[in-house]
């Protein structure tokens, strides 16, 4: 007998009846698109993008060619290449990372001991060929010349969880 | 002879009319699924493309589709049957407007008036099916031959409860003439064959979105499971035309759900009001439900097993139908309702 | 061109077609092209069959052969994946048997034609009919009316023969692990599921 009664129920499709409405509700709803140009998304201040190479406030380059980074790089992305220089510090004299190789897992970053390599909050970038995968010293400074302000901002926001 | 160019001529000027509706109307069916779907996703859809700067909700998307999916490059698999591989989507474009002739749009708004146009639509829509099958097994690849064969199985079975579901409006109507069907109908919604066959229009509804493999039914693209089915190998116009013919298919099940059991162009109240006028507005209106009812299936349900498609197609629907045409012949018989 | 003109070369268009693929049916080595000539074949005699105003049983053709048999057809050699075949093949085999009933079916249609030319068989043309005439209503009347038992019976006896296919094809094969669709959709929350409510546990002070 039951048997009979569920087969009647469902010639009723209440389940599909009971999805359909639920779907309908869903369509008056208020939308949640973010309209990417011109909206954006808030980003954390621990947000990894674009990389920068950071200079003390005296304008010489923090970077004194650990080679930390490129050792625990995972995806082998940083080459560096030092030398001495004429004062008798040790400076890089390359220091380049392929984009198309880096993972962004912000690695670099922490294992800086002077703070040099940081991963920015941009991340609309783009390159036209594929030679330019590969983002020399003097662009990586200029980044950091250029995003200072908010580099040294995201450091302080996050410092006391650090 | 200048008589029967003008009637050439006159017949060719109205199949144009016809298919450039129809190829207009799937242009905008996609924006309007694409937004539906959206919607109901909490999104809200295309928005961008528009005309002349204008951004008008993305009112532009489709030609946008359209131009992109003819510049791109058309690819043949090396090992592919050319011939068979290139009329395959010619076929099913083809066969998905030849069953446009019989369709009548409003009052005397028709091709071709022919006594068998059920069955003609019928038969036009069943040769649908090559085009996939050619498709996927000139491809050479595997997964469009899953697709093909998953596709073939599933049309063939769900013809039979779509026929069985329109026997029951011969039954009714008595004439296998959709222009005669639809004047059956006259006299108001309550004189509309959905009443009195309302399992079997519901059961012809689900064959339809089933035949013409969309979702919940769309294991023969399913892209989760075997990439696109029969057109993974398509690209650029080719695929653009098996797309266009998948889509004039829906139109074509919405309109004939329309004209057999929704009144056709008969407006649901009946007198002398404007509102009851018979017009093609309401048969445009009734059709633009049942392509809603599409995209909101598409956007509720999950993907149907294969084995649960076939069960439902032959345990369910086939008994369900047959009984049903039993009762519509009763019915008939003793002449209840103002349908027989 | 007149109206007869043009049915005559309608007609010997279309009939050299449905020939030239009925010939290349037996004649390619691809099953699946022949397959495919063998739709061609039918779609070119619904053709015909219009030309003499049968449009019903032409729409019929094509529903019903073109549309479900040589679909299921093709379904079947593309699942089998049937090799090309050979020469060697084509000879040996069935072909003796094939040839004598091609030939039987070749005598029987030429007696035909010399009934016909000898007029021993009414040669009436094809009786034109008004445009409000309906075949449909014809064959209707003819099958469910006029030989409505002989319809019914053979209707009966083809279901026998589909149940009786079914019968002997169906087996049940302990291996297999389908599961029975119907069995899971009427499955019940509350006959697997026990919701159970517990006091909260306390452990021996363990800290975690």
């Amino acid at each position: 007998m039951s048997k009979i009664v569920k087969y009647l129920k469902s010639l009723t499709l209440k389940e599909i009846r009971q999805g359909m409405f639920l779907t309908q509700k869903y369509f008056f709803k208020r939308k949640f698109t973010v309209r990417y140009p011109e909206e954006k998304t808030p980003k954390s201040p621990r947000f990894r993008g674009l990389h920068a190479l950071r200079r003390y406030p005296n304008g010489e380059e923090r970077c004194i060619a650990c080679k930390l980074c490129e050792a625990v790089c995972p995806a082998a992305a940083i080459t560096i290449d030092s030398e001495e220089r004429e004062d008798g510090t040790r400076r890089t004299t390359r220091y380049e990372i392929d984009l198309f190789k880096c993972i962004y897992c912000g690695f670099c970053e922490e294992s800086c001991p002077v703070d040099s390599i940081v991963e920015t909050d941009i991340h609309e970038y783009h390159m036209e060929t594929s030679n330019k995968k590969v983002i020399t010293k003097e662009q990586l400074l200029a980044i950091g010349d250029m995003y200072e302000e908010q580099i040294a901002d995201a450091r302080e926001q996050d410092k006391k969880y650090r | 002879m200048m008589e029967t160019l003008i009637y050439l001529a006159w017949t060719m000027a109205k199949i144009l009319a016809i298919v450039l509706s129809v190829i207009l109307v799937v242009a905008y069916l996609t924006y309007f699924e694409r937004k539906v779907i959206g919607f109901m996703h909490s999104r809200i859809g295309p928005n961008r493309v528009g005309f002349l700067g204008f951004k008008l909700r993305g009112i532009g998307q489709p030609f946008a589709d359209v131009l992109k999916l003819l510049t791109k490059e058309i690819i043949f698999p090396q090992k592919a049957h050319k011939f068979l591989f290139v009329i395959a989507p010619m076929i099913t474009l083809a066969t998905a407007f030849a069953a446009w002739a019989v369709i009548p749009f409003s009052e005397g708004l028709v091709l071709a008036d022919i006594n068998a146009g059920l069955i003609y639509v019928l038969a036009m829509t069943s040769l649908g099916v090559y085009g996939v099958i050619i498709a996927g097994w000139a491809s050479n690849s595997k997964y469009a031959l899953l697709g093909a064969l998953r596709s073939a199985a599933q049309i063939i079975s769900y013809e039979i409860a779509m026929g069985f579901a329109l026997v029951g409006v011969l039954v009714a109507a008595g004439t296998l003439n959709l222009t005669g069907i639809v004047e059956g109908q006259q006299g108001g919604i309550f004189n509309w064959y959905f009443i009195p066959l309302f399992p079997l229009f519901i059961v012809y509804y689900i064959s339809g979105v089933a035949e013409t493999n969309r979702l919940p039914f769309d294991v023969a693209e399913g892209e989760s499971e075997i990439v696109a089915g029969f057109h993974v190998e398509y690209s650029g116009a080719a695929f653009a035309l098996f797309f266009l013919g998948e889509y004039a298919n829906m139109i074509l099940i919405s309109a004939l759900a329309t004209i057999m059991f929704l009144g056709g162009w008969y407006s649901p109240i009946w007198g002398d009001s404007w509102l009851a006028q018979p017009s093609i507005l309401w048969f445009i209106g009734k059709t633009a439900i049942f392509l809603y009812i599409y995209f909101w299936l598409r956007a509720t349900l999950p993907r149907y097993r294969y084995d649960q498609i076939m069960r439902l197609g032959w345990k369910v629907f086939i008994p369900i139908t047959i009984v049903w045409i039993m009762v519509a012949a009763v019915l008939k018989v003793y002449q209840i309702g103002p349908w027989f | 061109m007149t109206p007869e003109l043009l049915q005559q070369v309608l007609f010997y268009l279309f009939g050299a077609i449905a020939i030239g693929s009925g010939m290349a049916v037996v004649s390619v080595k691809n099953t699946v092209y022949s397959a495919l000539f063998l739709v061609l074949c039918f779609f070119n005699v619904a053709i015909l069959w219009l030309l003499i105003e049968a449009e019903f049983l032409a729409i019929i053709l094509v529903l019903v052969y073109v549309g479900a048999v040589m679909v299921l057809f093709l379904f079947v050699i593309m699942m089998l994946d049937v090799k090309k075949v050979t020469r060697s093949q084509l000879k040996s085999g069935y072909t003796k048997a094939a040839l004598l009933i091609a030939a039987a079916m070749l005598v029987q249609l030429i007696m035909l034609f010399a009934y016909r030319l000898k007029s021993q068989l009414p040669a009436d043309d094809l009786i034109r009919q008004g445009a409000d005439y309906s075949n449909v209503t014809e064959i209707g009347r003819s099958i469910f009316i006029d030989y409505v038992y002989p319809f019914e019976i053979a209707a009966v006896i083809l279901l026998v023969a589909i149940i009786a296919a079914i019968m002997l094809t169906i087996r049940k094969r302990p291996e297999n692990k389908q599961i029975d669709a119907s069995k899971q959709i009427h499955v019940n929350p509350a006959d697997r599921l026990r919701m159970v409510s517990m006091d909260a546990e306390k452990g021996d002070g363990e800290e975690s």
